[in-house]
């Protein structure tokens, strides 16, 4: 069943959690859960993009023995994800620290989470 | 009513793009023609045993240099949003719960521990998993331990914007050097790419990567501070 082989289920695994990042952004109406399923939909990218890089059989691309150092490009799996997915950790996590930034001071000017609250824009 | 099956309309919708993205999709059986250069030619060119480390820090280096940029503006804001607004002083009323004992004899003799864990993980990023980004995570979780174990403690800001900024001029410096010396920018071949596979290897990316290091975490230890600086004690 190829459907249940590493690279299947982790790409599915990764489509799943960003559907669930985004019925929770747009259902939640606590603000901090509106953030942490941002996280999800944040790391469910993630996994598709590792996913993509994978290749079955393989290793990963840090050359540390003799017998991967020959015939390199046959043996590991693809770099490039894993940087771009590096990358796009770190920024994940300061837009993570901003929107709890923000959620800080909304519920200070407020004292509640609750995304209806802040209807000061709907006319 | 409306709005629920507005939302499974939404929700729906995505599915439907997602799977047709995913339906014919083929897992690769070699690797790409820039990943294929990036493994025969990596060895030679950059010299360091981790291929992701060669690409994050060399082949896409200017990527990296913006990641840190990205950083380095969120810490700036948020240090800047938390103190607008901020107006009563944290030492009046303060009163807070007691830290267990747990708590505060672990740190004592984590911490140590802690920092030079970080400081391995940056330094070795280069043959390892791990690298800048992680040593510099490790280190500013050191720094949250510390809090959680003396929620008096201070940061001493200064220090810190010490060492972002040093850290940051250094990898723009760096990152220059190689312009005048080497190939062009971010190249890591100002000085001799040494034996692969050791600590000194791959010319300037283990200097680098304890750059890139501190100045990570410098930065969320600041993010770190500065929340602490305005949390409410009652």
């Amino acid at each position: 069943m190829h459907w249940f082989s590493l690279e299947y289920l982790a790409l599915n695994l990764g489509i799943l959690l960003i559907l669930i990042g985004l019925w929770g952004i747009i259902t939640r109406k606590n603000i901090l859960r509106i953030i942490i399923s941002f996280s999800l939909f944040d790391t469910g990218t993630h996994i598709v993009i590792v996913s993509i890089g994978y290749i079955r059989n393989r290793t990963a691309p840090i050359l540390d023995t003799l017998a991967l150092q020959q015939d390199t490009a046959s043996k590991i799996v693809d770099p490039l994800p894993q940087a771009l997915v590096l990358t796009a950790i770190v920024i994940g996590l300061g837009v993570t620290a901003l929107l709890l930034v923000y959620a800080l001071k909304l519920h200070e000017t407020k004292k509640t989470l609750d995304i209806h609250r802040f209807n000061d824009l709907k006319w | 009513m409306l709005r629920n099956s507005l939302y499974l309309v939404i929700l729906a919708a995505f599915a439907v793009i997602t799977f047709a993205l995913v339906r014919n999709w083929q897992p690769a059986e070699s690797l790409s023609p820039i990943a294929e250069h990036y493994a025969t030619n990596g060895p030679a060119e950059v010299g360091a045993a981790n291929l992701v480390t060669a690409v994050v820090v060399t082949y896409r280096g200017f990527d990296t240099l913006g990641e840190v940029t990205i950083l380095f503006v969120t810490a700036a804001i948020i240090g800047f949003f938390l103190s607008l607004f901020h107006t009563e002083s944290p030492e009046e009323s303060s009163w807070l719960a007691p830290t267990s004992e747990i708590c505060s004899t672990a740190s004592k003799l984590l911490i140590p521990f802690m920092l030079v864990l970080g400081a391995y993980v940056f330094i070795n990023g280069h043959l390892t998993p791990g690298g800048g980004f992680q040593g510099g995570a490790i280190i500013a979780s050191a720094f949250v331990l510390m809090l959680l174990a003396n929620p008096k403690s201070k940061l001493n800001h200064r220090i810190i914007a010490l060492v972002e900024s040093v850290s940051g001029v250094a990898f723009v410096f760096i990152g220059l050097l190689g312009i005048f010396l080497a190939g062009g920018f971010l190249d890591n071949r100002i000085i001799n790419l040494g034996t692969f596979g050791m600590l000194i290897s791959a010319g300037v990316i283990p200097l680098l990567y304890v750059f890139i290091g501190l100045k990570v975490g410098s930065e969320l230890t600041n993010i770190i501070g500065h929340l602490q600086q305005t949390q409410k004690n009652r």
